[in-house]
């Protein structure tokens, strides 16, 4: 275990809504750490639509689901938060001074003197194809990601999909795999044209095979993968492989967060509508993770629940000091802290 | 208004009158059509509202476009008259359009 990094907030989710509770807590003074799956922060906005625009974010007409995430990025800067990608959180417990303790998926622990939970939907993992038995032969032969090349070494590999994943894996495994399948239920591609031509060439000299269809089964026993079953233009086909690699997108799981004992109402986090507080004093929870009466999944409604929260927040990590109201439009100090006066 | 038939994948018939301007995916959902399960809610970002148009009316339905194609990638058993239900839009023309819900969605 590493040292464990100290901070005033740790923010579970670096969505829309956990961004701009790093600006809200940022006006009073408060430190934030942010950890996501992603490798980048967005969350939906730019995970499933970033180029789509938005219609109902006050004062913004029309801003797509990318720029909105840029624009959150730069109001928060001056605030300096530090964002912990690729890691899922995965641990949580009260430590006996009253401050938190969360761990993620790689080991890392934080501690802190509350947490915010702003997960959204749940953290974005791969979707498993809706191959009949697929999941007997996960994690032995089916993987959802390449954590080690030296993994598919000398194997007949299958991968299936067409975005920039499978497009870059094909590219990628050829050197360490034995023989490299692509299987992909059209000819066009939604990856960077470059990949998609080099695939081509590859496919025309026969160091790979690329092959339109749709994955119907799998065979092999105990785990062990030996053939998948494809349905082409030209009816059934088998190909050999003893790995494979399915690329169909992400889909969101509460994950770990569920065994932390929240109160939930159907996988979403119970909490109050004056300081967005689980029934774990300490424990927040906005966005589109949080369950009240009236509740909406919107961007606007978790960025309101966020505010409150930080009053809340604020009086927990400071008992005693009066939490003082202001507008960053006329105080100096709040202007100071954003770096504009 | 304008007659509709949504097919569950066990063959019950849902027939409906649907409203001009209202998107295949809304009524089936309104009817709690099952096999339909939109978890976007009609952005064309998931392929949770996959149908088959009925061959008849497939030509007149259309086939989709490049964005809805691109989400068709994650659809379970894709055929060639594979469509995302809320990307079809109820006109007068598709007076007695008969759509299929698959085995399963994505
Ligand atoms: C297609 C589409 C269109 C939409 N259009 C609109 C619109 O027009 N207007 C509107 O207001 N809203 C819209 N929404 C909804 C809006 O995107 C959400 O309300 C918003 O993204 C919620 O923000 P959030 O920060 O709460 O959660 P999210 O955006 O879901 O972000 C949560 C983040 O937390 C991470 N996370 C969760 N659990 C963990 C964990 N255990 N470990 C690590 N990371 C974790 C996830 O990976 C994710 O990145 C739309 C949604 C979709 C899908």
């Amino acid at each position: 275990m590493t040292n464990p990094i100290e901070t005033d907030v740790v923010i579970v989710g670096a969505g829309p809504v956990g961004l701009f509770a790093v600006f809200e807590l940022g006006l009073y003074d408060l430190k934030c750490h942010l950890i996501d799956i992603l490798d980048r922060p967005g969350g939906q906005c730019a995970e499933l639509y970033p180029e789509k625009p938005i219609y109902d974010i006050p004062a913004w007409p029309e801003i797509t689901g990318q720029a909105l995430v840029d624009r959150l990025m730069e109001q928060i800067a001056p605030f300096k938060p530090e964002f912990h990608f690729n890691r899922m959180v995965a641990g949580f417990r009260r430590l006996d001074d009253g401050r938190f303790e969360v761990t993620t998926d790689e080991g890392e622990l934080l501690v802190a003197k509350a947490v915010v939970i702003a997960a959204g939907g749940g953290s974005f993992q791969a979707k498993r194809p809706p191959v009949p038995g697929i999941e007997n032969y996960e994690g032995q032969s089916v993987f959802y990601s390449v954590r080690r090349m030296e993994e598919f070494r000398d194997q007949d590999l299958l991968i299936v999909g067409g975005g920039d994943s499978a497009l870059d894996w094909t590219l990628n495994l050829r050197s360490v795999a034995k023989s490299v399948t692509l299987v992909h239920r059209r000819p066009d591609f939604r990856a960077a044209p470059d990949s998609v031509n080099k695939m081509f060439a590859l496919n025309e000299t026969g160091d790979i095979r690329f092959q339109v269809g749709q994955v119907t089964g799998l065979s092999g026993a105990d785990g062990q993968l030996t053939a998948a079953t494809i349905k082409s233009p030209d009816g059934e086909i088998e190909i050999p492989c003893t790995r494979m690699l399915p690329f169909f997108g992400l889909t969101m799981k509460l994950g770990p967060i569920a065994d932390w004992g929240l109160e939930l109402n159907e996988n979403l986090i119970k909490v109050d509508t004056e300081k967005f507080e689980t029934n774990i004093p300490g424990v927040f929870a906005i966005g589109d993770i949080n369950w009240y009466p009236g509740k909406l999944k919107l961007i606007l409604s978790g960025f309101h629940e966020a505010a409150l929260m930080t009053q809340a927040v604020k009086r927990l990590v400071s008992p005693g000091e009066k939490v003082v109201f202001q507008y960053t439009t006329s105080s100096t100090s709040l202007q100071k802290k954003l770096g504009v006066s | 208004m304008t007659k509709i038939t949504i097919v569950a994948f066990d063959g019950t018939r849902f027939d409906i009158e649907a409203e001009n301007g209202s998107t295949v995916m809304e009524n089936a959902i309104r009817n709690s059509v099952p096999g339909i399960e939109a978890e976007c809610g009609g952005a064309c970002a998931c392929a949770t509202c996959h149908v088959y148009v009925d061959p008849a009316w497939a030509e007149k339905v259309g086939a989709p476009e490049a964005m809805e194609e691109d989400m068709l990638d994650f659809a379970f058993d894709v055929r060639p008259t594979s469509r995302l239900s809320c990307q079809i839009r109820v006109r007068d023309e598709f007076d007695g359009l008969v759509v299929q819900v698959p085995e399963r969605q994505a």
